[in-house]
């Protein structure tokens, strides 16, 4: 028998039980779909994270306490940066980069009557804007050095804290309480956006000294550095290097650039695309077992259709290639189905979240749910082929 | 063509069923020879071994011990796929309960062993309207059995039979769901392919059908009684 004539035969017995062959394919089609979207979410996230990372320019170098990015973001770390490691680095890399210490913390703000409790003060040095390039100003100017060096309460306010405060008006020369302090506004930043649910725009940047001693902080949350040329990058990683080894050791700083904070990132997106994916794939092994049992009952109620046609001369593997190939046909069927369903739904996801379809989560999908059929089609074949065309004709 | 005469030619055939503790004798030392262009009818009561000798006859089974030749090729021992390779190209079925495929038309049923003999899909199907158009079917050849007769439905299964040309038609109680009048009409096909040169066994419980044929041979607790 030939294949075409076996795929005819297969799809013959499938079309007799269209429901029941929906149904078997059901299972497949769900854990396809899954597949497909949920990696598209992950690799779209993916995409996302790495295009921003990119935006802040090749040039970027980022020095974070702890030895890693985990640890310095993670809990309990203790932060070794200090403000002086920052003035170490802009005495050594003043002819290579651009260096701007950044602490962050939290607190409210009060305006005439509004109140926010919750705005992200980050401290940081005049030459913010030219080490940071994203940092545009819509209105006013970044806070001077002659303003840093004073000590005067001056502040830049994203914004989100601009239309709250100041609903579109004039804000420059204003007033305005950070924690327990008065601020003048001196410049209105750009809008950035929201990106995953955290709002760029409601900071208020304010000289790091003042900001220290307001707070009562004295460790640094980064260190951004921007060299002058992409080519000079190296160099500055490691004057960066034997600077902080003065002072600290290798644990208590590393060492970002946009590739590695991309590669750090997208190994973290990758784990996730592969946990959803992983997830997804336990529902297509669901559907495999669904396929196994019809097949089974499939191969109980044709016995005698199987010892009719071993008597009339089919050989074992005539009937193992029928039923195996009944079974890839609905799985694979169900990973077509799937896999339409899956990129629409990735697609129409696309236009309000991030969704990207990866080919190598269909073929994936694809040949996982062959691979389905064949293992899960396998036993219930060869338990066709096995029977004795004796017992399968006497068989009602 | 074979040069043997001998269509079959079985030697001290023996069948034991051996279960757990028990051990049954179906079929005990049959020798028999059945000569091209034979017709046979193997009768005996149920138990009698009839069933037995018939899957053997018709290599659906292996003889516990004993010689089968099968026109001119030694079957006693061959194994599953070439009892099958056998079985469709020299042997013809008729059964008893037709054995058609329910979903399938009558050319669907009648075309099934030339697909496991590997002929083409235009030549097998240009055989099976000839043999079903010979059979009288001519009208029904998209029918499926459930809009047929059982004569009707029992010359598919004779069309079948037919559709790898075998020196052999084996044919099991096929009148035994008839009616008197197509069991009659069955009895005279088997007689028509017979004179055209077709070997035939046929395996009835029923006196006036095995009377039909041209040796009675009778089987008795797994023994031929009455041998050639």
């Amino acid at each position: 028998m030939n294949f075409s004539e076996l795929l005819i035969l297969s799809w013959k017995a499938i079309v007799i039980n269209k429901l029941r062959s929906f149904l078997t394919t059901l299972g497949v089609i769900i854990g396809v779909f899954s597949i497909i979207l949920l990696v598209s979410i992950g690799s779209g996230l993916q995409g996302y994270i790495t295009k921003e990372i990119s935006s802040l320019g090749p040039n970027i170098i980022d020095v974070l306490p702890g030895n890693s990015l985990a640890t310095a973001f993670g809990p309990g770390s203790s932060n070794k940066l200090i403000l002086q490691d920052a003035r170490n680095l802009k005495t050594r890399l003043i002819s290579t980069a651009e260096v701007s210490p950044i602490s962050e913390t939290a607190t409210n703000a009060k305006y005439k009557n509004i109140l926010d409790k919750n705005i992200y003060v980050i401290g940081t040095t005049s030459n913010y804007p030219k080490t940071v390039i994203s940092m545009k100003l819509a209105q006013g100017i970044f806070f001077t050095l002659g303003q840093e060096q004073s000590g005067s309460k001056v502040t830049v306010i994203g914004y989100t804290m601009y239309t709250k405060f100041f609903d579109k008006e004039r804000a420059i020369g204003k007033k305005i309480f950070l924690g327990n302090q008065t601020y003048t506004v001196v410049g209105v930043a750009e809008k950035t956006g929201i990106t995953l649910g955290v709002d760029h725009d409601n900071v208020a940047y304010v000289p790091i000294v003042v900001m220290h001693s307001q707070f009562g902080i004295d460790s640094i949350t980064e260190i951004a550095v921007n060299a002058n040329s992409e080519s000079l990058v190296p160099v500055v990683k490691k004057q960066i290097k034997d600077t902080l080894l003065k002072r600290l050791t290798t644990d208590d700083f590393s060492i970002q650039t946009g590739d590695t904070l991309a590669t750090t990132i997208s190994n973290i997106t990758n784990m996730l695309s592969l946990a959803l994916g992983g997830i997804a794939a336990i529902s297509l092994l669901v559907g495999g077992i669904g396929v196994a049992n019809i097949m089974l009952v499939s191969v109980t109620e044709r016995t005698k259709e199987i010892g009719l046609r071993k008597a009339l001369g089919a050989k074992r593997s005539d009937i193992l290639k029928q039923f195996l190939l009944e079974a890839v046909i609905l799985s694979i069927g169900g990973g077509i189905i799937g896999i339409i369903f899956g990129l629409a739904a990735s697609f129409t996801l696309s236009k309000f979240f991030v969704s990207q379809v990866t080919l190598w989560s269909v073929l994936l999908a694809f040949c996982f749910s062959a691979a389905v059929g064949i293992v899960f089609g396998m036993a219930p074949a060869i338990r066709a082929s096995k029977l004795s065309p004796i017992e399968a004709l006497r068989y009602e | 063509m074979k040069t043997t005469d001998d269509i079959i030619k079985m030697v001290d055939i023996t069948k034991i069923y051996d279960s757990l503790d028990v051990k049954t004798v179906a079929l005990s030392d049959i020798d028999l020879v059945v000569k091209r262009g034979d017709f046979i009818a193997i009768t005996g009561r149920s138990g009698s071994g009839k069933s037995t000798l018939m899957h053997i006859i018709g290599l659906l089974d292996n003889p516990t011990s004993g010689k089968y030749v099968l026109n001119g090729t030694d079957v006693s021992k061959l194994a599953e796929d070439e009892l099958a390779f056998q079985r469709n190209k020299e042997i013809g079925f008729v059964f008893q309960q037709f054995n058609l495929l329910p979903r399938s038309t009558a050319v669907e049923n009648v075309i099934l062993p030339a697909i496991y003999a590997g002929v083409g899909s235009k030549e097998r199907t240009e055989k099976a309207v000839e043999l079903l158009t010979e059979l009288g079917l001519e009208d029904h050849l998209n029918k499926k059995p459930n809009q047929m007769s059982g004569g009707q439905q029992q010359r598919v299964t004779i069309a079948r039979a037919l559709m790898n040309d075998p020196e052999l038609i084996l044919a099991d109680e096929p009148t035994g769901n008839l009616d008197i009048k197509s069991g009659d009409d069955v009895m005279k096909t088997l007689k028509a392919l017979n004179k055209e040169g077709k070997t035939i066994v046929l395996i009835t419980h029923e006196h006036d059908i095995a009377a039909q044929a041209k040796k009675i041979w009778h089987l008795e607790d797994g023994r031929l009684i009455n041998k050639p």
